[in-house]
């Protein structure tokens, strides 16, 4: 249990070289923004020095919802580290899924058809919209505007009702494969992405108009916990919380994966790093995701949703049952008797934090050697006491909440 | 100025540290460095204060157990980026078992601070002038290093589930 | 002379007559207990996320009276544990769990607090039930809110036939004692 005393505050700073008279320990008190807090999204905590209302220094501990994905993963077969990845930034889980696809993708050197390729853009973006509608809508929620995340949500309902299309699950979605999905998307999956994109615009426009130029709200997010982009790339940081302090890093633009080069789309990047910044980087990313979708279906080529690699797509069902050869290769994938290449191997996708990023080293055998996961929340939550130092109480909570740090990335 | 590629910076660096740079490799497109530990922090700073090469931003820093490779099992790897150059490589710096101890990256990137932090959980190793190495996920009174190859997933002291149905 | 009986929605059977009615109290209270359950969402992981979804306009939890969150555990009767809950985590869950005042439930939501899920690592716990008592399981990974909803139901059937002195009993006692709650 942490104990909120002087001592114990003493002995974390202490650790770090810092030495304090008695006379100022007495004129502090310490705040415990407790694991279990209705406005930190999440089981973390820290603990505030503070100066009446003012915060002068604060003391992070997470580690309250450690899984061990990466002791985890050593002990599981490829394909069922997809389920495991889902648990990483659960707001937006295909694009973990499509990321860890790539990865394993990478290392076995399967090229992939297009039209694969620009399936997975539509479900990634889809993803992207949903973790973004949660974040924004949770900083409004924290300024004391619950309407606009009732009217909201309800589109990430109907983003659910899509993914529940394609693979059956809401929101732990464990969606396709490695070398594609399951089965290509149903003329119904397209009708609903398509209904979905004639009338979210409207109610997004509806939440702007509710939240983004209404005086109370900017007058609690504009200038509050912002970070300038020289001591974000320090923290190196990445994402709308990045792009907000001004530097344009996507990693879909910088080492393009799954042909996002052929897409036209703009990086929003704000100025000053503070929380209406990264709002608003946000709520254009929407709209930019909006027009990808639009124009993947346009341009949608006909063709495989999944790669020709027998040794490590799994075959279908009837073939499996009716042809000898099925048969084995099923066998042989699912008992892992397949030769997978030895060697090193680290991909990247821009997930709904930043960049999301997959070491993995194979020794050959049906379970990774070593998975390492660059878990973007997990850096940059490392920048808040200095984010938030000589803000207020409230300040705080809503520079975290804009942050979005989702604790299962955190801790992993 | 010629692009920067993988061959240049391997040529370069190679070049700059000599016999201090135990190997250089390229795997599926990406450079592979392996150097001794008393150049990494040098080597970094080097590139990242180097006018060509601009290297500005630290992906990530892991750790690595091999428990076969005798005075080299464990293994620290860094994932660099030079946004400039649009180029990522990553360097290797191996460490033995009896005395893992590097010196620690903060200086240049704040942000190694809680990744120092993860791979000494995880692996045992000790960053010297880390300005707080301790455990960050765990339990505060963790006592072993859980990523060591040695160690189980599961739980030694559980008592629910029979390991006899779970084929284990 | 016979007597009319009728039956409150949602509530009790009752013998009626000219302005009053006659039940047993512990049915009244069982009622009004559960027709207003104040939740605290302990909410780490994605279960959380279904859970937001279910106090959304689609899934709506306020229609059955467990509109008013509580995070405070000394203003709440359901603790909602949602996620998974690591070791670091569990004498919180128990210190939360007795801030709690009597009467008090419990709804395991999800299959990582049931029993630890697909994580069976050495740093999560398997199961809340190893340091707090539990009343419902809600299976799933994560349950879809119509699950979460069928766990809420259940609760109420609970605290609908829970009889008055059942927090005061030897067993009740022996119970949290069990789980080094006193």
């Amino acid at each position: 249990m942490i104990n909120i005393s002087d001592d114990n505050f003493e002995k974390h700073k202490a650790l770090n070289g810092q030495e304090q008279s008695d006379q100022e320990l007495k004129q502090y008190n310490y705040l415990n923004l407790g694991p279990t807090h209705p406005a930190t999204h999440g089981i973390f905590q820290n603990i505030l020095k503070m100066d009446g209302e003012v915060i002068v220094d604060a003391q992070p501990t997470i580690g309250y919802i450690h899984r061990a994905f990466e002791k985890l993963a050593e002990n599981r077969p490829f394909y069922q580290i997809t389920t495991i990845t889902d648990r990483l930034n659960y707001c937006s889980s295909p694009i973990n899924n499509i990321g860890w696809h790539l990865t394993v993708e990478k290392l076995l050197g399967v090229k992939t058809p297009k039209r694969l390729d620009y399936l997975r853009v539509i479900i990634m973006e889809l993803a992207r919209i949903a973790d973004h509608i949660i974040c924004n809508s949770v900083v409004a929620v924290d300024t004391g505007a619950l309407t606009g995340f009732l009217y909201v949500f309800q589109w990430r309902e109907k983003i659910y009702e899509i993914y529940e299309e394609i693979c059956g699950a809401r929101l732990t979605t464990n969606i396709g494969r490695i070398g594609g999905f399951e089965r290509d998307f149903s003329e119904k999956v397209f009708a609903k992405i398509n209904n979905l994109l004639t009338e979210l615009p409207a109610a997004l426009s509806e939440f702007e108009k509710l939240v983004m130029r209404n005086r109370i709200f900017m007058d609690r997010t504009v200038n509050v916990g912002g970070i300038t982009g020289e001591r974000a790339l320090e923290y190196s940081f990445t994402g709308p919380n990045l792009r907000a302090a001004g530097v344009d890093y996507d990693v879909r633009v910088m080492t393009p994966y799954c042909s996002y080069e052929d897409f036209d789309f703009t990086i929003p990047v704000g100025s000053s790093g503070d929380t209406y910044d990264r709002f608003c980087v946000r709520q254009e990313e929407m709209w930019q995701s909006i027009s990808i979708i639009k124009q993947a279906l346009k341009n949608l080529p006909k063709g495989d949703f999944h790669a020709d690699v027998p040794e490590f797509y799994l075959p279908p069902k009837e073939e499996v049952y009716n042809t000898m050869e099925g048969l084995i290769w099923h066998f042989k994938i699912v008992m892992g008797e397949i030769n997978v290449p030895k060697g090193q191997v680290y991909q990247s996708v821009e997930g709904g934090n930043g960049e999301l990023g997959f070491y993995l080293v194979s020794d050959g055998g049906r379970q990774p050697y070593r998975l390492h996961i660059r878990r973007p929340c997990f850096i940059y939550y490392q920048a808040y006491p200095e984010m938030i130092k000589g803000s207020m109480l409230s300040d705080a909570i809503l520079t975290m909440s804009s942050m979005n740090v989702i604790a299962g990335e955190l801790d992993a | 100025m010629a692009e920067v590629n993988n061959q240049i910076l391997g040529e370069s660096i190679s070049a700059q540290f000599g016999n201090q740079v135990l190997s250089v490799e390229e795997t599926y497109g990406t450079l592979d460095i392996v150097v001794e530990k008393s150049i990494i922090i040098p080597l970094i700073k080097w590139l990242k204060t180097h006018d060509k090469f601009q290297v500005n931003f630290l992906t990530s820093l892991c750790g690595v157990h091999f428990p076969e490779q005798n005075d080299r099992e464990l293994s620290v790897v860094y994932y660099l980026h030079s946004f400039i150059n649009n180029i990522r490589f990553r360097i290797h710096v191996f460490l033995p078992a009896s005395q893992p101890e590097i010196p620690t990256l903060t200086t240049l990137f704040a942000g190694a601070n809680w990744m120092e932090r993860e791979t000494f959980e995880f692996y045992g190793i000790k960053f010297i002038g880390h300005p707080d190495l301790r455990i960050i996920l765990n339990v505060e009174d963790m006592d072993y290093h859980p990523l060591l190859k040695q160690y189980p997933l599961v739980d030694a002291t559980r008592t629910d589930k029979d390991d006899k149905y779970f084929g284990r | 002379m016979g007597l009319n009986t009728s039956k409150l929605p949602n509530g009790p059977e009752m013998y009626v007559g000219e302005g009053y009615g006659l039940t047993q109290i512990e049915k009244v209270i069982g009622m009004a207990r559960a027709n207003s359950i104040w939740p605290l969402p302990f909410a780490t992981s994605c279960c959380g996320i279904e859970f937001m979804a279910t106090m959304a306009s689609t899934y709506d939890l306020g229609r059955f009276g467990a509109e008013r969150l509580s995070f405070s555990p000394r203003q709440a009767d359901l603790l909602m544990v949602m996620g998974t809950i690591a070791k670091k985590m569990g004498p919180i869950l128990k210190q939360v769990y007795t801030q709690m005042a009597e009467p008090k439930w419990v709804i395991a939501v999800g299959a990582c607090a049931s029993s630890g899920g697909i994580f069976d690592t050495y740093s999560v716990l398997q199961g809340i039930d190893k340091v707090i008592p539990v009343d419902v399981y809600v299976p799933g990974c994560p349950p879809p809110p119509e699950a979460i909803l069928d766990g809420i139901l259940k609760i109420q059937e609970l605290i609908k036939n829970e009889p008055l002195r059942r927090r005061e009993s030897a067993e009740y006692n022996d119970l949290l004692h069990s789980y080094q709650i006193d």
